[in-house]
């Protein structure tokens, strides 16, 4: 049941316990119980609203830097990933495979306050070799959703 | 002067629905549950393949039957499903839709007089198609004590020696309802000791709730005595493409064909293209919508009880069919009112034969969050009815 709920919730995080429950055709009170001790478990880290900053008024601007770092004996990555997700800005960090370890994504309020970001806090750091800045132009999809166009029904109204 | 017009065409009733449409259609603020379709796009691997066709200029007819490659995989898929064996080249056809195939189905084999069993409340098209066929209807009244299935009793009753055709319409719109193994195999014995024929409309058979899902085609016989009618609008979300196509044995699609040709020449040729890459790669597509369907299903199921409106459960299309009769008013009164108090449209049951009175068809293919809004507005305005349950409460 925790697979289910959590597919359900993931696109959905407002949808009450009763509405959970009838989707499953399960107990409510299960459905609640599993939901809070998921909660405990730190399987459910958190319930977001995906928005399209875009079209509000204020000013936003998301990067991707790509950090380059030397893994620190004993320690590997995990301290240096610890260092650089401390900060604010920071909205996620990720260890990956390839030409590069972290990517570091920035929210900031302009392109000049997430340069400063890099230049003044991550790459000064010792373990970092260096970085990329990539700046988020455009949103399309997000979180599985397109954001760029609201979805329009465009089924005829009553159909036999 | 002289009539310019076919007499049969001229006794068929329009659909007594449509002034209801009309209302629904141009009130911009009404919330719909009342649409036929899936809400889902076409896979885009589907699409992508349709396109890429385009792109290759693949812009011509196909054989009569339809692409080569799309009836094997229609023969492979039925196989797969059923264990059934058609032989893609004689047995198997690609149509403009599932009821292209119902009418020509009926065309076919219908001789003047030959009766027709049409189990009811079912899809509109079997009653007009069998008549401008030169046949008879005769509607089988499904009930809701039999979850709306077709028991042998039901059957029995309505045959005579002029029954030539018995139109299997499961898993049903507007009910829901399926036909499980055990109900299918009743039926039989009966279809053969009085040499029937069956035209069996699967086309919402992806989309079964409850166990595996079956076909009359499966039981022994049956297969040489079944136009098989499938297609990928509610399957795999392409209504628009318009396809369908219909299984059967040599001595009858022969014939099927024989009309095909000279009415329709052949299926949209994009679409098939994109079939193709349906039934090849799309079980996935089906298996995540199905999963949705179901999802909807139990939640407008659970809902519509607490709310006062019963429904039997249904495991089959995208429908739910509840009752109204405690509310003492007719389907048509209920949906007009629901349409001018809430602004919701449903259809009433009647739309699909006579024994629809006293159901409302109400459909799923609708988000969470779209069927939420829809059922608080009808939980308001059932409140309102003096019969209903929350005054007994």
């Amino acid at each position: 049941m925790r697979e289910k709920i959590l597919a359900i919730i993931e696109k959905n995080s407002r949808l009450t316990t009763k509405d959970i429950a009838d989707i499953l055709g399960e107990n409510e009170e299960r459905v609640k119980a599993e939901i809070e001790s998921m909660e405990q478990e730190g399987i459910i880290c958190g319930y977001h609203t995906l928005i399209n900053w875009d079209k509000t008024a204020d000013e936003r601007v998301d990067a991707l830097i790509e950090v380059k770092v030397t893994p620190q004996r004993g320690q590997g990555f995990d301290s240096i990933a610890h260092r650089i997700y401390q900060y604010d800005e920071v909205d996620a960090v990720y260890l990956m495979s390839g030409s590069f370890d972290f990517t570091v994504m920035i929210k900031g309020r302009t392109m000049k306050e997430v340069a400063l970001f890099v230049s003044e806090k991550l790459s000064p750091m010792e373990s970092v070799l260096s970085t990329a800045t990539h700046f988020v132009l455009k949103k399309y999809k997000d979180h599985g959703t397109v954001i760029e166009q609201p979805r329009v029904d465009e089924r005829m109204k009553v159909s036999l | 002067m002289r009539s310019p017009l076919n007499d049969r065409i001229t006794e068929i009733q329009p659909s007594g629905i449509r002034k209801f449409f009309d209302i629904v259609t141009e009130m911009e603020d009404a919330i719909s549950l009342g649409v036929g379709e899936p809400d889902f796009d076409t896979p885009w691997h589907v699409r992508e393949e349709g396109i890429h066709s385009l792109e290759m200029g693949r812009t011509f007819y196909t054989s009569n039957a339809g692409l080569k490659e799309l009836r094997t995989e229609i023969s492979n898929y039925i196989n797969r499903r059923f264990g059934v064996s058609y032989d893609p080249l004689s047995e198997c056809m690609v149509t403009v839709g599932g009821s292209e195939a119902i009418d020509l189905a009926m065309r076919c084999m219908l001789n003047p007089g030959d009766e027709v069993l049409i189990p009811q409340p079912s899809y509109v098209s079997y009653t007009p198609c069998a008549i401008m066929a030169g046949g008879v209807p005769v509607p089988i009244e499904l009930e809701e004590k039999d979850e709306f299935r077709l028991t042998p009793e039901k059957l029995l009753e309505k045959i005579t020696p002029k029954t030539k055709l018995l139109v299997l319409p499961f898993p049903n719109n507007p009910t829901g309802a399926i036909m499980e193994k055990e109900d299918l195999e009743k039926l039989v014995p009966i279809i053969e000791q009085n040499d029937l024929y069956v035209l069996s409309d699967e086309i919402y058979a992806e989309l079964t709730y409850k166990g595996e899902m079956h076909s009359i085609i499966e039981f022994p016989g049956m297969r040489d005595r079944t136009v098989y009618i499938n297609g990928f609008s509610k399957a795999y979300a392409m209504t628009g493409w318009r396809l369908g196509y219909c299984c059967a044995p040599k001595l009858i699609l022969k014939q099927i064909l024989k009309l095909h040709q000279f009415a329709i020449m052949c299926a949209p040729t994009t679409s098939q293209y994109a079939a193709v890459e349906a039934l090849k790669n799309g079980d996935e597509d089906i298996a995540r919508m199905r999963e949705a369907y179901d999802q909807r299903r139990r939640f407008l199921v659970t809902r519509l009880r607490e709310i006062g409106m019963d429904c039997f459960e249904p495991y089959g299309a995208f429908y739910v069919f509840p009752s109204i009769k405690r509310f003492g008013m007719s389907s048509e009164e209920f949906a007009n009112r629901l349409l001018r108090e809430e602004k919701v449209a449903i259809v009433p049951g009647t739309a699909f034969g006579d024994c629809g009175e006293g159901f409302m068809r109400i459909s799923y293919a609708y988000s969470i969050e779209d069927l939420k809004k829809a059922l608080d507005r009808i939980e308001a305005f059932v409140r309102k009815l003096p019969d209903s349950a929350f005054f007994r409460r």
